[in-house]
């Protein structure tokens, strides 16, 4: 303000004189402006330059190994990285889904059993520690997840194991192994993986049903809901998507988790066969990458974890997009 | 199947907080009793008690008597739940649940009741959507979202959808506060139809509304901000509008208030 009171909307639009409305370049061409433009752009290139590169870079580094590969690389489940290159990543994508699929048929059921709890059920002094308490787990490294897994979970564990495999043991899944003990199975690798997937499903879901608009819910309860139908009725449509985009992000951790699953999972009997059986041994695409890890020697063998490292990076990718459109999908019917 | 209301001596809680202090009043079975009043008197509050939502919210609770032909709303024994079947609710702004059809909004609290014969539920709400002057505009996308539709739409799916369990009474909180002046007649006018089955209470900011559409009308107001709401007086729609006993209703009706 200027000392004799005049300001710009007292300016009249004379010729010669300024326009208030001309530009002067102060909304678009402003240096700083600029600049955070030209950063942004650059760092969201960047990302896409870096994924596409990694893809590249797995898949050079694969195809060598891949031409002299003397099994099938999608059905065999044998593994020599030997003279003979002979791989195949079928049990490694067993492993791998099977105990992620164990993980989520676990953890997702639990996670909404919490999350409904904390946002719908549990007084407020409660809720708001226990919300904070359930993030702070999410954050615990997975090797800790590992060391309780292995070491003081897995003797309990053991009895329950063989208990099933005697009741069940005619289905293949859950067929016994000789040579496999109770807490190094794919199903208690599914479990451990649980435990470290539920706290972020939970954190998610919880955020999600805590959004649900309170019209909904009185909408549901004005019609003579009990608190359980009007959960069913008013909160559980309108968080589904976000649970399912939340499991689906504990599904790409589950996939990719490393070194609890090498803690846990003991590799097939020496000699025996592979099978469906639940209550084997084996190994994920990230265990048996970093277990071999030391013995990489470059060249043709190194390719064939390459290979299998690629098929991890596209199945993550999969997962992901597949929740990247679910969460999409709901954007378009709350609106 | 309309049945009266009689409130007596309601206190109105939130926690500590006294939000509404004593109100006694009646509501004529098959008649339309609005509540007008300044924004935070309570009128709104003192709707939700007669279906017990205001319990709804944490904190929330009452003291005294809501009956309904005799029958104490708050008895130990009463379930809030049968209650709210008893006395259905629409609200201020449409809440149409948006994952189901228009279809499966209306049959929402049949549902619940635990009808599951598809004839009985087709049968309900078409009745209950020819009954909320629905029925015409959405016959051929019954399977559609209700959430497509317009705002006043929407407004008639929930009161289809609150008549459908065939209520007592039914409750309006500002039906028409987020809505256009042509949705607004097409509620106003359902509200006239719906009184010949249903005992009818509408909380409005809008005083001609009250005036076109209320057989009752009750002035609600407050003393100071802080202050617990009460109840002015009640009478006859237009002993309030043309001759009211107490000054301030007058004041209000005629906008010297304040």
């Amino acid at each position: 303000m200027s000392s004799t009171g005049a300001s710009v909307a007292d300016e009249t639009p004379s010729p010669g004189g300024r326009d208030p409305l001309s530009g002067d370049g102060a909304a678009t061409g402003r240096l700083g402006d600029r600049i955070f433009a030209g950063a942004t752009v650059g760092a969201g290139l960047l990302v896409v330059v870096v994924v596409v590169l990694v893809g590249i870079f797995l898949l050079a580094q694969a195809l060598p190994a891949l031409r002299v590969d003397q099994a099938s690389f999608f059905t065999s489940t044998q593994w020599h990285t030997g003279s003979t290159l002979a791989f195949g990543i079928a049990g490694l994508l067993w492993a791998t889904v099977a105990t992620s699929i164990v993980a989520l048929l676990v953890a997702v059921p639990f996670s909404v059993a919490i999350a409904l709890f904390l946002t719908q059920y549990a007084p407020r002094w409660l809720s708001r520690p226990a919300a904070g308490l359930i993030d702070l787990l999410a954050a615990v490294p997975s090797i800790v997840y590992g060391l309780w897994g292995g070491y003081i979970v897995a003797g309990k564990w053991a009895p329950i194991q063989d208990g099933v495999s005697t009741v069940l043991g005619w289905i293949p899944l859950f067929a016994k192994v000789d040579g496999i003990t109770g807490g190094s199975t794919l199903f208690f690798v599914g479990l451990v993986l649980a435990v470290m997937i539920l706290p972020i499903i939970t954190a998610l879901s919880r955020e999600i049903f805590d959004q649900t608009p309170t019209t909904h819910k009185e909408g549901a309860y004005a019609l003579g809901a009990t608190k359980w139908e009007m959960i069913r009725t008013a909160v559980l449509p309108f968080g589904k998507a976000g649970v399912i985009s939340a499991s689906m992000l504990g599904l790409g951790r589950a996939l990719g988790e490393t070194i609890a699953v090498m803690m846990i999972l003991s590799g097939l009997p020496q000699g025996a066969p592979w099978t469906w059986s639940l209550f084997n041994g084996g190994a994920t695409f990230a265990s048996k990458i970093a277990s071999d890890a030391s013995e990489f020697s470059g060249g043709l063998s190194t390719g064939a974890y390459i290979a299998a490292g690629l098929v991890l990076f596209v199945l993550t990718f999969v997962v992901n997009a597949i929740a990247r459109v679910i969460i999409d999908r709901r954007k378009a019917f709350t609106e | 199947m309309a049945k009266r209301i009689d409130v007596k001596d309601l206190d109105i809680f939130y926690g500590d907080f006294k939000a509404v202090e004593g109100v006694t009043m009646s509501v004529e079975p098959r008649s339309v009793t609005a509540f007008i009043g300044p924004s935070g008197c309570g009128k709104s509050t003192v709707l939700r008690t007669l279906n017990r939502m205001h319990e709804v919210i944490p904190g929330g609770r009452v003291e005294g008597k809501v009956l309904l032909d005799d029958q104490d709303l708050y008895a130990p024994t009463v379930d809030p739940v049968a209650v709210r079947r008893t006395v259905g609710m629409v609200f201020q702004r449409p809440n149409p649940f948006p994952t189901m059809s228009i279809k499966d909004n209306v049959a929402a609290g049949l549902k619940l009741n635990g009808v599951r014969n598809a004839k009985i539920l087709d049968e309900v709400v078409e009745r209950s959507l020819r009954g909320a002057n629905l029925w015409n505009e959405v016959k051929d996308r019954l399977n559609k979202p209700g959430a497509g539709l317009s705002g006043g739409q929407q407004q008639r799916l929930c009161i289809a959808r609150a008549i459908a369990v065939e209520p007592q009474v039914l409750l309006m909180d500002e039906p028409c506060s987020a809505l256009d002046p042509i949705s607004t007649l097409a509620i106003e006018e359902l509200v006239h139809a719906l009184k010949d089955r249903f005992t009818v209470v509408i909380v409005t900011h809008n005083m001609q509304q009250a005036a076109r559409v209320s057989d009752r009308t009750a002035f609600f107001n407050l003393k100071a901000t802080g202050q617990p709401g009460h109840l002015v007086e009640i009478d006859d729609t237009q002993t309030i509008f043309s001759n009211p006993t107490v000054s301030a209703t007058e004041d209000y009706i005629s906008g010297r208030f304040g």
